[in-house]
């Protein structure tokens, strides 16, 4: 940033951090005005579809384009053969990894020797329409050799296993241990050992607009790529490399963005392909992915399998985890391993734990390839260790509520060192929260004590009903930072420019908020412009709940900056000391008279006129640029209490009460908070209960439409129910954590949770993530025939619903 | 190649389609009406969603031939030409209906559908009228408080939304 100021300039306004102020988004997209991708249309633009593999693991022996390229309409039918002239490799570097590195794990921009899982693309066709470009693609022919496939993680490792990809020599990617402390020790000490395996599926991102890239060739050569990513500036730099480009030849734009949830982090052969393709072909080309597409292409994310043991002392106090975590990385790694270092890492949650130790194992499969959606390895994370709470509470007959209790970190030893390292090496510190008012809080509201009286009373009835809880910690707002450039306009109004992305989730308000207030100005005053690499030179994009802290950051600090300059400014134009100054409704007034200098006034005179006097003391043009760094993350926490009802002969669960409490630190917009917060729950509420990712043995998927693939839809729902708590971040200027993944990580662990709680009569564990009713059935049949026609009886319930 | 005349928020629109063209495409790359939105193309998530003679449909699971004489409605035309907002676009944007605004659309016609037969719906009346538009963004309820403050305002002022 352009010099830090020394005092506080002096500002006077009503603030608007902390109000419900509607959003600044809302009016084009309310109207139908909105411009998402496939609504960008350009003189002569041509459009494209791609030939995907029909089988998991094949050797490609030829592909045929001649009947497609004869067809009418149709301009070209492209191999990776084809596009080579254009690239300076014919496989994608690894993401957000700018240090060189082995790379036989990342994609290809198109396959030409072999495909390693259904949907991977193969052939570009371009033709007049979408309509003819699907038509030609159908009538591309390829000879494949079929392959053994490695369906299943854990088989996949044995050295016998088949390949992946024939390039590789083990489908294990990589290998490693998470851990401190004398674990064997603990276990040597502990009171009791519990024990559990759990698996959670692999379900999809679901952004109801899928991806899609245009490649528009521009006069003289230039590209302009508008691609529908969570990541402008990292396709940029990408496209740079892969295309051998210089940075003024490229431009990345995001136009609206039809929600993010992960698969739109990653960068995608599509979006080299396409841009290859518009300067082979010198025409301006369009793909958009359609919903098959979506669920045979973007990234999808959760299937793990967790063994953990855990040790107890005899008070129920955490003494030791170990365990195994194995991860299905699918047929190739965009990432290397961030997911399950995160899951990893993230195990112990808002718990003191003194001794652990995990082997991590990240598994090439025959599937899509696996990057994050929505939580990235967190939502395993807590799953694995809220359902071992839970196994503890019953093993030793307390109540679960209790057992977490006894392990949570105190409010006063906040800042909390875990010994842990974070992905940027930095120490693990959870910089504040208070997890025990957070849970007492929640267990409150949700009526927990009273809970096992009236599951006593539904049984009498024959309902079984039940309660479940969860508790989440979340390191949010990544570094290493964020750009925030704020520009006062000729006419006064204020603009910020800034690399983060905005994807539907109200950054442009929430960031308009925070440079209103530092500037005397209404929200409305203040445009923001976000993803266009040609408007702002530095950026990151979105992932880890880090835009609103990180750009806010910057935002904030090069706003202050702006109203300190304006000040200066004025100080000097009207001589008049700096102290006598104040900034109130976009001018700097002198504060006992009535001249002022409105901000456009002293834009206009700080933008230079050639052969006019120049204001003593500050640098020309009232703007300022921050790039507020940092290492470390703020920790966000969630407690979420729910409540359901199962019906045992259906195997059917009806979700009848939740309560979810969030501490995201300051909110900025409390309605963009409270909106991020139920959207979260929602789909974490999908991944306990409907989604499911479905291959079969041969790594066919069966699960390719809406119908067979279920997504929450509005009568599945009870009313949610919020609290909020506000423990400000001391890591970051404006207090803030991040909220956008809060929602979904403890979500289908609170879930199952109650769903567990209400069989209790059955003695179910449930160690699985979604249990769709015919899991849940399955497991309801096998107990009642262990339990051989016994009818439930008082003593059956777990002991924690003992009054 | 078919000549299709409709009336679309109003206004005559006439534009050649193959046979095989759906309604959503038609209105999106041929007439450029681009409010209306694809989510998935087989007739689940409702983003597609128009009123073709004042009842509710798919766009993607139609053809533009099909539509041809229609009365076709789009969230382009529920705006005042002045600009005002429907009270439902209003109530969108003050209980935060909507977040990445794609399933918006769809989730506007439906409901202005819903409002139309059944002024003032029950909560569950709203949940049931808007289980085919799927939203990945909001969770939902502010959808459906969004609807029940219309449906509440139009009872107290008794005037139809
Ligand atoms: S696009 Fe028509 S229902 Fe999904
Ligand atoms: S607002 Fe994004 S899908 Fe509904």
């Amino acid at each position: 940033m352009t010099g830090t100021p020394a005092s506080q300039p002096r500002v006077v306004t009503r603030p608007s951090v902390g109000r419900p102020v509607p959003r600044l988004e809302d009016l084009p997209l309310l109207t139908g005005a909105g411009r998402y991708l496939d609504d960008i249309e350009l003189p002569e633009l041509l459009h494209c579809a791609f030939v995907r593999s029909p089988v998991a693991h094949a050797r490609i022996e030829r592909i045929d384009v001649e009947a497609a390229r004869a067809m009418d309409g149709v301009h070209a039918v492209l191999t990776l053969a084809d596009l080579m002239p254009k690239l300076t490799s014919g496989r994608m570097p690894l993401g957000a990894s700018p240090i060189k590195g082995e790379n036989s794990s990342t994609p290809f921009v198109l396959a030409d020797r072999e495909v390693a899982y259904v949907g991977e693309p193969i052939v570009l066709v371009v033709a007049h329409s979408r309509y003819l470009a699907e038509d030609a693609a159908a009538q591309v022919q390829v000879d494949f050799t079929p392959l053994p496939v490695a369906s299943d993680a854990r088989a996949a490792m044995a050295p016998d296993s088949p390949l992946v990809r024939t390039e590789l020599k083990s489908n294990v990617l990589n290998s490693f241990k998470v851990g401190f402390g004398d674990v064997e020790a603990a276990f040597a000490g502990a009171a009791h050992v519990f024990s559990d395996v759990l698996s959670q599926h692999r379900g999809c991102g679901h952004s109801m607009e899928g991806r899609g890239v245009l490649a528009e060739i521009r006069p003289g050569d230039e590209l302009c790529v508008w691609s529908s990513t969570q990541m402008p500036h990292d396709l940029y730099y990408m496209l740079q490399t892969m295309l051998g480009l210089d940075q003024d030849a490229l431009r990345v734009v995001t136009p609206d963005v039809g929600g993010g949830f992960g698969p739109k982090y990653c960068l995608y052969p599509e979006e080299v392909a396409l841009p290859a393709a518009a300067r082979l072909l010198r025409r301006s080309l369009k793909w958009v992915e359609d919903r098959r597409e979506t669920f045979i292409s973007s990234i999808q994310e959760r299937d793990q399998y967790w063994s953990v043991e855990v040790a107890v002392d005899a008070e129920a106090r955490l003494l030791g985890i170990r365990g195994s975590l194995v991860h299905d990385q699918g047929a190739y790694a965009p990432k290397p391993v961030n997911l399950p270092y995160n899951g990893a890492t993230a195990m112990s949650g808002p718990y003191i734990l003194p001794a652990y130790s995990m082997d991590v194992h990240v598994v090439h499969t025959n599937k899509v390839p696996v990057s994050s959606v929505r939580g990235a390895g967190y939502p395993q994370a807590v799953f694995a260790m809220e359902r071992t709470m839970d196994l503890i509470a019953a093993g030793m007959g307390l109540d679960r509520a209790e057992v977490r209790r006894r392990n949570l970190i105190p409010p006063e030893q906040m800042p909390y060192t875990k010994k842990l390292k974070a992905r940027s090496g930095a120490a693990m510190v959870y910089d504040s929260g208070d997890y025990p008012a957070s849970q007492r809080e929640a267990l409150a509201a949700a009526g927990w004590d009273d809970f096992p009286e009236r599951q006593k009373r539904a049984l009498a009835e024959g309902r079984y009903i039940g309660i479940g809880m969860a508790n989440a910690v979340k390191g949010t707002g990544r570094g290493p930072f964020e750009s925030g450039v704020v520009r006062v306009g000729q006419n006064g109004k204020v603009s910020i420019f800034t690399g983060a992305a905005a994807m539907g989730q109200g950054l442009a308000t929430a960031l308009a908020q925070i440079c209103a207030d530092q500037l005397a100005v209404p929200p409305e005053d203040v445009t923001v412009i976000s993803g266009d690499t040609s408007k702002t030179p530095l950026g990151l994009g979105g992932f880890a709940s880090r835009q609103l802290v990180t750009a806010g950051s910057s935002v904030h600090l090069a706003a202050r900056a702006v109203a300190e300059k304006a000040i200066r400014a004025a100080s000097s134009i009207l001589e008049v000391d700096e102290d006598q100054l104040e900034l109130r409704e976009g001018h700097v007034h002198v504060r006992d008279g009535n001249r002022s200098l409105g901000l456009g006034e002293i834009a206009r005179m700080l933008r230079g006129a050639p052969g006019y006097a120049f204001p003593a003391g500050v640098d020309p043009g009232l703007e300022a640029s921050a790039q507020w760094r940092t290492d470390s993350l703020a920790y966000a926490n969630a407690c979420h209490v729910v409540e359901v009802e199962v019906e045992p002969t259906l195997g059917s669960v009806e979700i009848t009460r939740y309560v979810a409490l969030n501490d995201s630190g300051r909110m900025i917009n409390p309605m963009i908070v409270e909106g991020q917060v139920q959207g979260g729950i929602v789909h974490g509420i999908g991944n306990a209960l409907y989604e499911f990712m479905g291959y079969d043995d041969s790594c066919q998927p069966v699960t390719t439409t809406f119908q067979e693939y279920l997504l929450v839809t509005a009568t599945e729902l009870p009313r949610l129910e919020t609290i909020f708590r506000e423990t400000p971040s001391p890591k970051n200027p404006i207090g803030a954590k991040g909220v956008g993944e809060t929602g979904t990580i403890p979500a289908a662990a609170a879930v199952i949770s109650a769903v567990e709680n209400a069989l209790a009569p059955f003695g179910i564990r449930i160690s699985q993530t979604p249990v769709p009713p015919q899991s849940l059935f399955r497991l309801i049949e096998a107990a009642r025939q262990s339990q051989a026609g016994q009818p439930p009886r008082r003593k059956d319930l777990p002991d924690d619903q003992e009054t | 190649m078919y000549e299709i005349e409709l009336l679309i928020n109003g206004r005559p629109f006439r534009g050649a389609a193959e046979a095989r063209t759906t309604l959503a495409d038609f209105l999106r790359h041929t007439l450029r009406l681009t409010g209306t939105h694809l989510g998935c193309e087989h007739g689940v998530c409702g983003a597609c969603t128009v009123l073709v003679d004042g009842v509710s449909a798919r766009s993607c699971l139609m053809l533009a031939v099909q539509a041809d004489g229609a009365i076709v409605e789009t969230v382009e035309g529920l705006a005042e030409h002045d600009g005002t907002l429907h009270p439902l676009q209003q109530a969108f944007r003050d209980a935060h209906g909507l977040q990445c605004g794609f399933c918006t659309p769809g989730m506007l016609m439906t409901l202005v559908e819903l409002l139309r037969e059944t002024p003032h719906p029950s909560e569950d009346e709203v949940r049931d009228a808007i289980s085919g538009n799927i939203c990945r963004c909001t969770g939902y309820q502010s959808i459906v408080d969004a609807t029940l403050a219309v449906a509440g305002a139009a009872g107290t002022e008794g005037s139809e939304p």
